[in-house]
């Protein structure tokens, strides 16, 4: 029976065999296209039957807001940076993905632990800490890449309103010039996305082919992942189908 | 329960010596660490702030560190206890990058200019607690892992009864994390109160022994506890730079 797993740590309360549903992940830097192709995927797999559900970096109830402040002020150290995420994931991890997984849904995440893990490593942290603070997570039933390279980006990014000040790791001492620190902070993002991808065994898609052509394979991955159908809910509490309330009309 | 006189801990969590958990960043900077830790009502607040009035009137640079006051993380930390937001996992997490801030900020910048540095609660508040929540021990001692490893830590070790008497006196009005309501032990907030304190007692002392902390006996009298404090904060203090020396003797 496929059952879920988490990285070696543990969520606190919580029962990994009451989780059917799938966890898809959709990984890549600003501008490799995930945003897209996230909502792409969703329509697709919503047409074909499936509940999907979605959720993505910073977009938790507890520490969004508190994150969006801080990067203001640009006044949060490091390690703090890296564990203001980590609890935002933690958030949204255990109030959003965690429940729609119970409830046998797909959920999409825009982003997963690895883009995290990539920025606090390119940002001093050691890669065995936090790859060990975020032991806790689910494994996925699959990570898809989209991979593309630092100049690749420039254009895309200038059209959707020019370089920020964090995507460009202008927090980091690679000089003033935001271009340049654009392309160097990118390029280091992506040589650990590179590393990680190897190491968690992420399927990998050229993201600078048409939107169309990527899209088609990643439907095509997504949907055979699909086909092996729900994990068995072993729930001692749950009804079974037939002990729904005799009054109601089943069809 | 006979309660042991202060013991001299070495306190630089040698109990550990796995590399990527809490212990392996070592204070290799001019100032000095000291902590204090206890259950809540342990008393070990007013000593550290006697602590703080001394080493200044002796002209020692000091600077106090409290437990969840990083002013960037804090206004989150509150906004999940008022909404109930937090979870073990979570509330974990974020007293971890409160923590985390004060330590890159405040801690760090002042052991490197030679301060001395006094804590109140610091990472055995978060094991101790956390552990009662049901997170994994191992998983949050690797989490604090890039916190300093005190010169010396004082638990202010209390029997839960004198504890009680002292903070439930006032008949105060419990929050629900303090009262440890999210791990549904009893309804009531004080019963709760009792039972959570009862099982953060247990953890400090699983602490004590791993970290080999320094013991305070926490019902002596205030000005007793001061004098062993003192005492055995003094050896440590030798060659910090001081300010008023310079004038003194004039």
């Amino acid at each position: 029976m496929r059952k879920f797993e988490t990285y070696g740590g543990a969520l606190p309360g919580l029962n990994l065999d009451e989780l059917s549903g799938w966890l898809i992940v959709i990984e890549g830097t600003d501008g490799a296209g995930r945003t897209t192709h996230v909502n792409r995927l969703r329509s697709q797999l919503g047409r074909l039957g499936y509940a999907v559900a979605e959720t993505g970096l910073t977009r938790s109830d507890l520490a969004s807001k508190g994150i969006r402040r801080a990067k203001e002020g640009n006044t949060l150290g490091s390690d703090a940076f890296n564990l203001f995420y980590a609890t935002d994931f933690a958030d949204r991890l255990e109030r959003q993905i965690v429940p729609a997984l119970r409830a046998g849904f797909v959920m999409l995440t825009d982003r997963y632990t690895y883009s995290l893990i990539a920025r606090a490593i390119v940002r001093g942290a050691d890669p065995d800490w936090i790859k060990q603070v975020y032991s806790f997570s689910l494994k996925p039933d699959a990570v898809f890449y989209l991979r593309i390279e630092a100049q690749d980006l420039v254009p895309r990014v200038l059209a959707s309103g020019g370089f920020d000040y964090w995507e460009s790791g202008m927090d980091l001492p690679m000089g003033n010039d935001l271009y340049e620190s654009f392309i160097h902070y990118q390029s280091r993002v992506i040589q650990e996305l590179d590393s990680l991808a190897r190491e968690f065994r992420f399927e990998t898609l050229e993201a600078t082919r048409p939107v169309d052509e990527v899209s088609d394979d990643l439907f095509r991955l997504v949907s055979s992942i699909l086909q092996s159908g729900p994990r068995e809910i072993d729930d001692e509490g749950g009804r079974p189908m037939e002990s729904v309330h005799p009054k109601e009309r089943c069809f | 329960m006979e309660i042991p006189p202060y013991t001299n801990g070495d306190g630089d969590g040698r109990a550990l010596d796995d590399r990527r958990s809490y212990g392996s960043h070592l204070n290799s900077y001019p100032g000095r660490l000291f902590i204090v830790e206890g259950i809540d009502g342990s008393g070990k607040s007013t000593q550290l702030s006697l602590l703080a009035e001394w080493l200044r009137s002796e002209g020692y640079p000091v600077l106090f560190s409290e437990w969840n006051s990083s002013p960037i993380v804090k206004q989150t930390t509150s906004r999940g206890k008022k909404r109930q937001l937090l979870s073990p996992l979570t509330f974990s997490l974020i007293h971890a990058t409160d923590f985390a801030d004060r330590m890159e900020r405040e801690i760090l910048p002042a052991l490197k200019a030679g301060a001395v540095v006094l804590a109140d609660r610091y990472v055995y508040t978060a094991f101790a607690r956390d552990v009662t929540r049901g997170v994994d021990p191992a998983w949050v001692r690797s989490l604090y892992r890039f916190a300093v490893t005190p010169t010396q830590t004082f638990y202010f070790r209390v029997p839960l009864e004198v504890a009680l008497r002292r903070i439930l006196a006032g008949r105060p009005r419990l929050k629900y994390y303090e009262a440890g309501m999210d791990l549904g032990l009893a309804p009531d907030a004080q019963q709760s109160y009792r039972m959570f304190q009862s099982r953060i007692l247990d953890e400090y002392e699983t602490l004590v022994r791993e970290f080999g902390l320094g013991v305070m006996d926490a019902t002596k009298p205030v000005e007793g506890q001061q004098r062993i404090l003192r005492r055995a904060i003094e050896p440590h203090l030798v060659g910090l730079r001081r300010e008023r020396g310079l004038y003194e003797e004039v």
